[in-house]
């Protein structure tokens, strides 16, 4: 459906997209994550044909949107784009979901019957006689997605749609998102610097830091077997232990500062590697009361903090390397886990995931 | 003190009784001001579109020398709209020295450049994510360009009232090339409100003075609330 081959953006000289290269299946939900300021709102206005790019192609379904500049109206008007900001026009909130409507010249019965149908759908039914200025930020947002939804787009592009809202309203967009998505087959392209929102929206995400895609894949790949270091820290991997591959009795396993870790894979000895463990696969158990399962890691240390978390507490443990974990409040409780208590920390080999530094 | 108090009760009596003469002046200012707005509108908005969409070279530049004619002192167009139209101008010919058509002209140039900078100031007011949204709603130029104008009517309003704000406040022009000349016939006679001041000042008639320009400044507030009104809409 769209091909993105490697995509430049530069601006006054500084480059914002430094060669993104992608493709995004007809029907899918695909996700644009990554941090701010790392170009995703940029990739989706080149897509939209809102910016320019300095270099690269971006076919859409088979067309190079950006070199056929006479097929620009017709490529536009089979996309639909939501912004990060709440926008409308000042005017009623019908007539705000018309303009694209107008814009193609449909008659006057027509545009009512899609703009009721359009508000009805996003919630807003009775809504229509309202000042569009006058609605919430959440409200707003949705018209934007109605104004966007009603030309019947055959993708629709959201630039962090729920980036300024309040919980309720997030909810409500993101089950439109899918709904549109599900009953209409539309393809959806969205961005997000919420990695969870990514994880329950898309089929697949694309993760963009440095100016291109460092990962590709489903949310169960992206954030189970991040690509490189930076991928893992984005997901929200909190334990990332630098060190080399080593042979230790006929075995590969990482010395990262004299502490010894064993993996499930591991590239050859001398690789320089980031092993990833997320907390919630980190066991911690009094030191005295230890009796570590053959195989599995265990890891002498020291509790340097426990810092609350919602119903939880995050315990950060010094190994040597710094490991942290997630326990409930019962947990560190029954576990009697305070700063300087002396523990270990143990995990399976699988739960590691290695991933090579450059 | 006495004369000042007597002056405002004599004006209150010109304007309870709608004295011919007042009104006269009255309706004289605002059709001469009224005019200059609207041929100021049709030329301002129109040119300020075509700037602001516009992309040349030296757009900044003009962009600029318009702001700066904002302050243009309204006796120097007087003067330049009299030497134009004097019987030893270019325009001699035409004989409209003195006319109330010269005071069109000299306040329609005096307004065209503030109208012309605050539409461009109303354009560039949009919010860029709207204009975005129109491009990506699938808007040809045309409907582009109308849909950011329409977006920006109430600014481009208040650019009209301000215009017209300075054309019937101003004095130096309308004496130069209107001369505050009360004739015979209503559309012969070139006083206005602003030179009618300025002379019965000079003459001791305050009263006069304080009635017409209660006036005045009755016609601008009235302006000021209609605009609010539409705006508040």
């Amino acid at each position: 459906m769209i091909e993105l081959v490697d995509v430049r953006k530069e601006f006054d000289g500084k480059s914002v997209l430094a060669g993104v290269t992608g493709r995004i299946e007809q029907g899918e939900i695909f996700a644009v994550i990554g941090p701010s300021g790392s170009g995703k709102s940029t990739l989706l206005r080149l897509i939209d044909l809102l910016d320019t790019p300095t270099g690269g192609t971006i076919r859409v379904k088979g067309i190079d949107i950006h070199a056929e500049r006479e097929k620009s109206l017709a490529i536009r008007r089979m996309m639909g784009m939501v912004f990060q900001k709440p926008a409308v026009f000042n005017t009623t909130v019908s007539e705000n979901i018309a303009v694209g409507l107008r814009f193609r010249g449909a008659d006057g019965g027509r545009i009512r019957e899609k703009v009721e149908e359009a508000l009805d759908m996003v919630g807003l039914a009775g809504y229509g006689e309202r000042r569009a200025r006058t609605l919430s930020g959440g409200e707003m947002q949705r018209v934007a997605l109605a104004r966007a939804m009603v030309i019947e787009p055959e993708i629709l592009l959201l630039d962090e749609p729920t980036a300024n809202l309040d919980p309720v309203s997030v909810e409500k967009i993101e089950e439109l998102v899918v709904r549109i998505n599900r009953d209409l087959g539309t393809t959806i392209i969205f961005s997000t610097h919420d990695m969870y929102q990514g994880q329950r929206l898309a089929h697949r995400i694309g993760v963009l830091m440095k100016g291109g895609f460092s990962q590709v894949g489903t949310p169960r790949e992206v954030f189970t077997l991040p690509a490189t270091r930076e991928v893992a820290r984005f997901v929200g991997i909190e334990n990332i232990i630098d060190g080399v591959v080593v042979g230790e009795n006929g075995a590969s396993v990482v010395d990262a500062g004299g502490v010894r870790v064993r993996a499930g894979w591991l590239p050859g000895p001398g690789e320089e590697v980031s092993l990833c463990i997320r907390s919630e696969d980190l066991r911690i158990a009094p030191a005295d009361a230890a009796r570590t399962p053959p195989g599995r890691n265990a890891l002498p240390g020291v509790v340097t903090a426990v810092v609350p978390r919602g119903p939880f507490s995050r315990v950060a443990v010094d190994c040597g390397v710094p490991l942290s974990s997630v326990l409930t409040w019962k947990r560190v409780d029954d576990l009697d886990l305070r700063e300087g208590s002396r523990v270990v920390v143990s995990f399976s080999p699988e739960s590691v995931h290695a991933v090579r530094r450059d | 003190m006495y004369e000042i108090i007597e002056g405002f009760l004599e004006a209150a009596r010109l304007i309870v009784t709608l004295d011919a003469d007042v009104m006269a002046i009255a309706l004289r200012s605002i059709l001469i001001s009224l005019t200059a707005t609207v041929i100021g509108t049709l030329v301002a908005v129109p040119l300020g579109a075509a700037i602001y969409f516009g992309s040349f070279p030296g757009r900044k530049g003009l962009i600029n020398l318009i702001q700066t004619l904002y302050a243009l002192p309204t006796v120097v167009v007087g003067l330049l709209i009299f030497l134009l139209i004097s019987r030893v101008g270019p325009f001699g010919f035409m004989r409209l020295l003195f006319t109330p058509t010269a005071m069109v002209i000299a306040q329609t140039v005096l307004i065209l450049p503030i109208m012309t900078g605050l539409t461009i100031s109303a354009l560039s007011g949009v919010d860029p994510v709207l204009r975005d949204a129109l491009r990506s709603l699938g808007a040809t130029r045309l409907q582009f360009f109308g849909n950011v104008m329409k977006e920006a009517r109430f600014a481009i309003l208040a650019a009209v009232a301000v215009g017209f704000g300075r054309a019937i406040s101003e004095v130096g022009a309308a004496i130069l090339v209107g001369g505050n000349i009360m004739a015979s016939s209503f559309a012969s006679s070139t006083r206005v409100l602003t030179t009618a001041i300025s002379l019965e000042t000079s003459m001791g008639n305050i009263s006069e003075s304080i009635a017409l320009g209660i006036i005045l400044l009755v016609i601008a507030l009235g302006v000021n609330l209609v605009i609010t009104a539409i705006q508040h809409r």
